[in-house]
């Protein structure tokens, strides 16, 4: 008798509401009237507020789903309290300041209102006119499938003309079909299912297959097998785009490698040079990123562009400075050139860490390197890496065509390839080694800007990179661009691979590994130069 | 250089080379006079030396005969290491885990069966490369045998395939660093970041004893004395001058018919052993061994003390060794930020200006205040490829 | 199977057929042949390029050839396919080589570089514990006074002129003992007086030895009176006495032509 009252009491109460929209539906009157209605009122006015056509009704509904609508106790005003507390009047969109915490009282839900609330917001945001819209909300209905009627999808899928919504939408309605206890609704679901990356949709795959009794395995084998062949599908891809990503993580690993490797391949390969404080000038490049960063605090982007040519011009200019001050008198000694050098990254690194202290510097990264971008819904790749990967390149393309294009890298391969011709020639073999030097340098500088990107600035910073600038440029071949791209590229994503199965530790070791065999069975790396020649050089 | 004679091996050890002879004969007064001034005069009086001098002395010559190790391979042929530091560390480690299972249940846990940090990981049971070190011959030869057969392996690799000049120093050098990643790892079973220490005694001798301290010192001139007279004899014999040969014109020594690999691998594993004797003397004084040890800088370091000393010749790269690593002492001491600078200047200083080092500085010197031996013949140039 | 020379009694001591090696593309040894007899003297020419010291780099085991033999016959009558054997080896098995570039250790002196280069020892051990015997002692002063550097035995090696230098280097090859010498230009930086001489030397050792002297120095080649072979682009362009290829068109066309 009691329910029975209370319908009929609900029902009146409906035709009140009803009558009253028609008399004054305004948005200032419904949104009042949820003031003091109970939570069965509060679903017909929101239902009212929903049909408006006013664009404030769904951030006011919103509210209302998230508990943060309020209303002012002494004038009844219809509050909208943010997620940082400030209050906003939800009519007038007015902020509201001063307000006592006593002043406003919550307007409250419950789970049934909520789920009409949620059904609502979606309907109006699956009926935006803005397509993003009505994709977020399409990919927020896959996480609460189960709440939304079928109805809303139906009619949403039938008048959809963006194809990306549509996918969306289908697969939401794929997983009601899932839930339906028609046999013939859940294939139709598991077809509109299939292959999908969604990270709900194999969760409701693996649901519903654990969902089956033992007879049912049984008398609904058809199902059984569709449903996890679909998931086998997903599965299978969902993986690739593991081994996709991690592709990813290895190539960007690898333009680390590269940008730090690069300049080494100038003046090791290329002027047979080594220099053991290539490292310290990675260290240089960072610095001038983070002094840069210092000078003009309020530009983070425009201190990254102009710290790429400030760092090359520090990291060269010291370089040349080291050529002409040491590694000059050390030509045709190898072992000296490597301690001598060695000596200079002791001084730098300890020069930094009086300059800088020891402690690790920040360097900011400016917006549009941060976050990430999505591919598809199991694949997310972050903007930082692509980045790197893209400016390596650029990098590499632009030091190939000074090599190739340039009178300084026509005289640099003429003095490289036969100093006493070359000089006799007229070219001045002395400042050609020490600008070489310089660009080697430099370049090792811009990687500095790179990698201040991605790791801690500090006096150690070089140390990290030598050895694997080493092993790229060996394991390339000396003297050899190509090679020393082709090195960085599979050490970089030599080592993302193993890291999943060994630990990134592990994976480093066998990574060196690796290479000292290599080196034995080919001393002189990927790309070597073969012939006579070579063994007298 | 040597004179071309024809004299049994042990006058060969000992003539003809002044400096060595000297270097032995203050060896073995230091070793008489620094273990009696330490036991025998009371702390205060005036001809005490402490058990910290004594001690740090006593790390020196480790590292002296580290720097005759890397002498050895470096200044008589040519292959110059960045990875010595690994075999150091090895004889370390075969030392410290025999210190280690000295300690039995006097560990903080009290487990006789598991060193602590096996305890602390949940380990159950010893792995087996633990087995045996309980024996001191047994670590012994494992001192020898740890860097040995890993020198083995790596120089019958590269030599074989004729990694030569600065390409090995790399890989020398990515060797030490693979090995310093590995001794980090909790699941080596070296104790990972910490190392082995906290030992107690030696053939059940207390570290902590001023006497055990002063037997290490004098093991520690006595393998110095051995290490350099092992080293004299292959650089006098016959083999010695097949070094030279290598160092200066490796593919003339390959057509006069002289297997240059099995040459350098017998150097090379001769030179990781002594390097290996330093290590295990070096814990038991310093008290740990870590993975440090295996840092590329540490390897880099032991060259700079051989430069400075003066390397070809042995008791050059000793004197570079104490001086190098005294100076360290002190500056790390008093001026910290300056140490780098300063050995920073010392590989560029000695590069640029003193090829020949300390011992060249002063064959120098003296050359100036003497009259030049008409008979003597013009000095080669040390120039190494 | 190698089609080893069949005249047993008296087998060619270096027995080379078909041997081609090329580096990147360009062939620097293309399909060469050629015998040398026991204690023959040949002398080889050729314009820069033609091959020669790749020749040599092949006979000696530097260089795998990419296809070809090359066999070598000892003096106990046994024969070896050399490209089987690196430089060690063949070093051994009795083929020694002079370079164009003195290749002498430098920080050694005269009398240790002679030394080490006589014959046996070369095992590890052997060279620990190696003591000098009376035979040897004699047998080094004997190569000392035939390269006329008694008065610089205790010389290092590195303060010698370049003419004395490369007279060491004889000295060291002599000391080897080796059935097959190969010499490359060992006339350079002599003066004349001094390359007379070594065409005398080899001209003495030839009875001994096989020599295959590589050589620009046309009034050496006619001193040493042998057999000259001319390569081009590495093969055998012309063989004969010095007038013969002298006279010969196409020898005339690559030295003259272009």
């Amino acid at each position: 008798m009691m329910i029975l009252c209370r319908q009929i009491v609900a029902a009146l109460l409906l035709m009140m509401c009803a009558l009253s929209q028609a008399q004054e539906g305004s948005l200032e009157t419904l949104a009042t009237q949820l003031i003091d209605a109970s939570y069965r009122e509060k679903a017909v006015l929101a239902e009212q507020i929903a049909a408006l056509d006013d664009e404030r009704s769904l951030p006011l509904l919103s509210a209302l789903l998230n508990s943060a609508l309020y209303y002012k106790k002494d004038d009844q005003r219809i509050l909208i309290v943010a997620e940082d507390d400030s209050i906003t009047d939800a009519l007038s969109n007015e902020a509201v300041e001063n307000l006592g915490r006593r002043d406003k009282k919550k307007i409250g839900v419950n789970n049934s209102l909520r789920r009409t609330l949620r059904n609502l917001i979606s309907q109006a945001q699956i009926n935006s006119r803005n397509p993003d819209i009505r994709l977020q909300a399409a990919t927020n209905l896959l996480k609460s499938s189960a709440d939304v009627e079928p109805e809303i999808i139906h009619q949403a899928l039938a008048k959809e003309q963006n194809d990306a919504v549509r996918e969306v939408l289908s697969l939401v309605q794929g997983l009601i079909l899932l839930a339906s206890d028609q046999a013939a609704e859940r294939r139709q679901g598991l077809a509109a299912l299939d292959g999908s990356l969604y990270p709900q949709v194999r969760a409701s795959l693996n649901q519903f297959i654990q969902g089956f009794s033992e007879e049912e395995k049984i008398s609904r084998r058809d199902e059984l097998k569709m449903a996890e062949k679909s998931l086998a599908d997903i599965e299978t891809l969902v993986s690739m785009n593991g081994y996709i990503e991690n592709l990813y993580f290895g190539l960007a690993l690898g333009a680390v490698l590269l940008l730090a490797a690069i300049g080494l391949a100038i003046t090791f390969g290329v002027m047979g040079v080594i220099n053991m404080a290539h490292g310290e000038m990675i260290m240089l490049g960072a610095y001038t990123t983070y002094v840069v960063q210092q000078l003009l605090p309020q530009h983070i982007g425009l201190s990254l562009v102009v710290s790429v040519p400030a760092a090359f011009l520090v990291s060269g200019v010291v370089g040349v400075a080291i050529e002409r001050g040491v590694i000059r008198h050390l030509y045709g000694r190898p072992l000296e050139t490597l301690l001598a050098t060695f000596g200079i990254s002791l001084v730098l690194q300890q020069a930094v860490r009086s300059i800088f202290s020891p402690l690790n510097r920040e360097v900011a990264t400016p917006e549009w390197m941060a976050g990430t971008f999505m591919v598809n819904p199991a694949l997310e790749l972050t903007w930082n890496r692509l980045y790197i990967i893209i400016f390596s390149l650029l990098v590499l393309a632009l030091l190939a065509l000074v090599l190739k294009r340039t009178l300084f890298g026509l005289q640099m391969r003429a003095v490289t390839m036969n100093r006493p011709m070359a000089s006799s020639m007229g070219i001045r073999t002395g400042w050609v080694d020490a600008l070489t030097f310089g660009l080697g340098s430099g370049i090792a500088g811009i990687a500095g800007v790179a990698l201040s990107q991605l790791t801690n600035v500090g006096p150690n910073l070089g140390q990290a990179y030598i050895i694997d600038s080493f092993m790229v440029v060996v394991f390339g071949g000396v003297g050899n661009l190509w090679g020393t791209l082709v090195a960085a590229m599979s050490l970089g994503v030599a080592n993302k691979i193993f890291e999943p199965l060994a630990g990134a530790v592990l994976a480093k070791i066998l990574v060196l590994v690796f290479i000292i065999l290599f080196i034995q069975k080919r001393p002189r790396g990927l790309f070597a130069l073969k012939g006579r020649a070579v063994d007298n050089a | 250089m040597t004179i071309q004679d024809n004299r049994g091996p042990l006058t060969r050890l000992l003539m003809s080379d002044s400096g060595g002879r000297k270097l032995i004969l203050l060896m073995l007064v230091l070793a008489v006079i620094i273990p009696f001034c330490n036991l025998v005069f009371a702390e205060g009086s005036f001809f005490h030396i402490s058990t910290y001098t004594m001690t740090l002395l006593g790390k020196y010559l480790c590292y002296a005969l580290l720097a005759i190790a890397v002498d050895l391979i470096w200044g008589y042929c040519g292959i110059l290491s960045l990875g010595h530091g690994a075999f150091f560390a090895l004889g370390g480690y075969a030392m410290g885990m025999y210190l280690m299972r000295q300690i039995g249940d006097r560990g903080v846990y009290g487990n006789a069966e598991l060193p602590d940090f096996m305890v602390f990981l949940n380990w159950q049971e010893l792995p087996w490369y633990w087995y045996g070190f309980d024996s001191f011959a047994f670590a012994m030869l494992m001192v020898l045998l740890a860097p040995g057969i890993l020198a083995f392996v790596f120089g019958f690799l590269a030599f074989r395939s004729r990694v030569t000049g600065v390409y090995l120093s790399i890989i020398t050098q990515a060797m030490t660093y693979a090995l310093l990643l590995a001794f980090f790892r909790n699941d080596m079973g070296f104790g990972g970041n910490n190392g082995l220490t906290d030992f107690k005694d030696i053939l059940g001798f207390s570290l902590q004893s001023d006497s055990t301290r002063a037997v290490l010192f004098i093991a520690s001139v006595l393998a110095l004395i051995g290490g350099y007279l092992i080293s004299r004899f292959i650089v006098t014999s016959k083999l010695g001058r097949v070094l030279v040969a290598i160092r200066d014109a490796e593919s003339r020594a390959r057509f006069l018919g002289y297997r240059v690999e099995y040459y350098k691998l017998f150097v090379f594993v001769v030179s990781s052993m002594l390097a290996g004797v330093a290590g295990a003397l070096y814990v038991p004084q310093v008290g740990i061994i870590n993975p440090g040890e295996f840092a590329p800088i540490n390897s880099i370091e032991i060259i700079i003390w051989v430069a400075v000393g003066g390397r070809n010749t042995l008791y050059g790269a000793v004197i570079g060794a104490v001086l190098v690593n005294y100076a360290k002492t002190v500056f790390t001491g008093a001026f910290a930020e300056l140490w780098l600078f300063l050995l920073g200047g010392l590989f560029v200083l000695t590069t640029l200006w003193l090829p020949k080092g300390m011992v060249g500085l002063w064959d120098l010197i003296r050359e100036k205040y003497r009259h030049r031996q008409n008979t003597a013949a013009p000095l080669a140039q040390g120039d190494q490829t | 199977m190698t089609a080893v020379p069949k005249h047993i009694d008296n087998p060619a001591v270096l027995y080379m057929n078909g041997v081609s090696v090329s580096f990147d593309g360009f062939k620097a040894l293309n399909s060469l042949s050629m015998v040398i007899e026991p204690g023959e003297m040949r002398a080889i020419i050729g314009p820069n390029g033609a091959g020669k010291t790749t020749m040599m780099d092949v006979i000696t085991g530097k260089t795998r050839p990419d296809s070809g033999d090359i066999i070598f016959t000892d003096a106990a009558k046994n024969t070896f396919d050399l490209t089987k054997f690196d430089e060690a080896a063949v070093a051994n098995l009795g083929v020694g080589r002079k370079f164009q570039k003195p290749s002498v250790i430098e920080s050694l002196t005269v009398f240790e570089n002679l030394e080490m280069s006589l014959q046996g020892g070369r095992g590890i051990w052997q060279a620990l514990i190696h003591k000098l015997s009376a035979d040897q002692s004699s047998k080094l002063d004997e190569i000392l006074s035939m390269i006329d550097l008694q008065d610089k035995r205790g010389w290092m090696a590195g303060s010698l002129s370049h003419g004395q230098k490369q007279w060491l280097e004889i000295g060291m090859l002599l000391g080897q003992e080796p059935e097959l010498l190969l010499i490359d230009e060992p006339a350079a930086g002599m003066t004349d007086e001094e390359t007379m001489k070594t065409a005398e030397l080899f001209k003495r050792l030839a009875k001994k030895h096989s020599l295959m002297v590589v050589e620009h120095d046309m009034d050496f080649i006619a001193a040493l009176d042998c057999k000259v072979t001319v390569l081009h682009e590495g093969h055998v362009l012309a063989e004969g006495s010095l007038d013969s290829v002298k006279a010969n068109p196409q020898v005339i066309e690559v030295y003259l032509g272009r």
